[in-house]
């Protein structure tokens, strides 16, 4: 059987997989991540969004072989060993921006590259085009764009902390 | 998915020498039409030739008129690069409009004009601009290369290395989108350029086609006003439950205007 070797979230694995074995297989599987969610069969969903050398891709609908040599970042490997959420994170939580929270993990990592890819700054017509790949059957969008637009003035330090949601 | 075997090549020639040896086959760059297929099982392919360690298929620069784009280039890459955005400035804002943002970051054009999905945006752009497809045999006039629905002139083994567009005097793109599927139900490409006018129609029809009626209002007075007044017929339209083939003609002319004012 063939071997792939990634670095996902800072640490090296070689894993025999199939020829059609996908990432988010490998993942979830072979390593337990199973932060990383799968939502659809169609590439649409988004949920399984993870991030391969620093590009948002959907997990599903990429070889794990294509992943040779890739470093991998999942929701799983955000928040620091000491528990500290990322600014992303965080924001999700004080705006809400989830109910069922089965999207959350592909929102998050989606949102990290959009706001990362921005440093300018982004609209909020902006943060809801990049959202275009990922789903949320739950909570209409609202908190979730919220949540972007207070993390984003976190991650690029303009705000030491993230502002508080209104009551 | 049914399993099967992974080839990485790291030449042309290897990838041909696979692809030409097996018929089923398949080729690999972005994967984001072809894995979706996989995965519904509408595709039972022996061996998947992964392209994307091949050199030769990567680049994009401008050479003297033309802007060469290889094979790999991905939506996400077309749509930053400065040498397309100073060159042909339509192409770049169409490759920010494919799909989503994680499938710009895997998908590739070379990938999308060897597939020709009639909803596909690239397709409209190649004819649109009469570019000419190289691939590891010989150079095709975009109006020889789509025949059709998934159709193209490769032969089987036959890979797309490059593309190269004619820089344009002016060009514009315009497209309605499915609400749902963000597939194109009608967009028009339109551009002038040294060899004439040329407007292009894609995801109306079973493949892109010229509009001829509307080239020849544009060729005389290059204005929205021009193409307003030109209908497109719906014979051999598409037609489903997201739109008449009456709908999708009469989109159209609608996206002919914008698709003008978006030239400038």
């Amino acid at each position: 059987m063939p071997q792939v070797t990634l670095t996902v979230n800072g640490a090296s694995h070689t894993v025999e997989v199939e020829g059609r074995t996908l990432l988010v297989e490998l993942l979830r599987e072979k390593l337990r991540l199973t932060g990383t969610h799968v939502g659809c069969d169609t590439s649409q969903c988004g949920a399984c969004v993870v991030h391969v050398n620093g590009d948002s891709v959907k997990s599903c609908t990429l070889l794990a072989l294509q992943a040779d040599g890739a470093e991998i970042t999942t929701i799983e490997g955000l928040a620091k060993p000491d528990g500290t959420l990322h600014p992303m994170q965080e924001a999700f939580r004080e705006y809400h921006a989830l109910q069922c929270g089965f999207c959350t993990p592909g929102m998050v990592m989606s949102a990290i590259d959009l706001v990362q890819k921005h440093p300018q700054g982004l609209s909020e017509k902006e943060i809801r085009e990049g959202l275009e790949g990922n789903l949320c059957r739950c909570t209409g969008y609202h908190n979730i764009v919220k949540a972007i637009a207070a993390a984003q003035d976190v991650m690029h330090g303009r705000r030491a902390e993230l502002a508080p949601a209104a009551e | 998915m049914y399993d099967f075997a992974y080839h990485k090549p790291t030449t042309v020639a290897d990838a041909v020498k696979i692809l030409s040896a097996d018929p089923e086959a398949r080729p690999i760059s972005g994967g984001q039409t072809l894995l979706p297929a996989l995965k519904h099982r509408l595709n039972k392919p022996t061996a998947v030739v992964d392209l994307s360690g091949i050199a030769e298929l990567k680049g994009i620069r401008r050479e003297g008129d033309r802007l060469v784009i290889g094979a790999l280039a991905k939506h996400g890459e077309v749509a930053n690069s400065p040498e397309v955005k100073a060159a042909i400035p339509a192409l770049a804002q169409m490759a920010s409009t494919i799909g989503d943002t994680q499938v710009r970051n895997r998908g590739t054009i070379g990938g999308s004009v060897s597939n020709n999905d009639p909803a596909a945006d690239y397709p409209a752009a190649v004819l649109g601009l009469d570019a000419t497809v190289v691939t590891d045999k010989r150079r095709i006039a975009a109006d020889d290369f789509f025949q059709g629905m998934f159709t193209t002139a490769l032969e089987p083994g036959e890979l797309l290395v490059a593309i190269e567009f004619p820089i344009p005097e002016k060009a514009g793109y315009a497209k309605m989108r499915n609400p749902a599927s963000r597939y194109v139900m009608a967009g028009v490409f339109v551009a002038r350029t040294k060899s004439g006018t040329r407007v292009v129609v894609n995801g109306a029809g079973p493949g892109v086609f010229r509009q001829a009626e509307m080239e020849t209002a544009l060729a005389a007075n290059w204005s929205a006003d021009a193409v307003a007044g030109v209908k497109q017929s719906p014979d051999g339209l598409n037609g489903d439950i997201h739109g008449s083939a009456e709908y999708r003609a009469h989109l159209v002319t609608v996206m002919a205007k914008r698709a003008v004012a978006n030239a400038g």
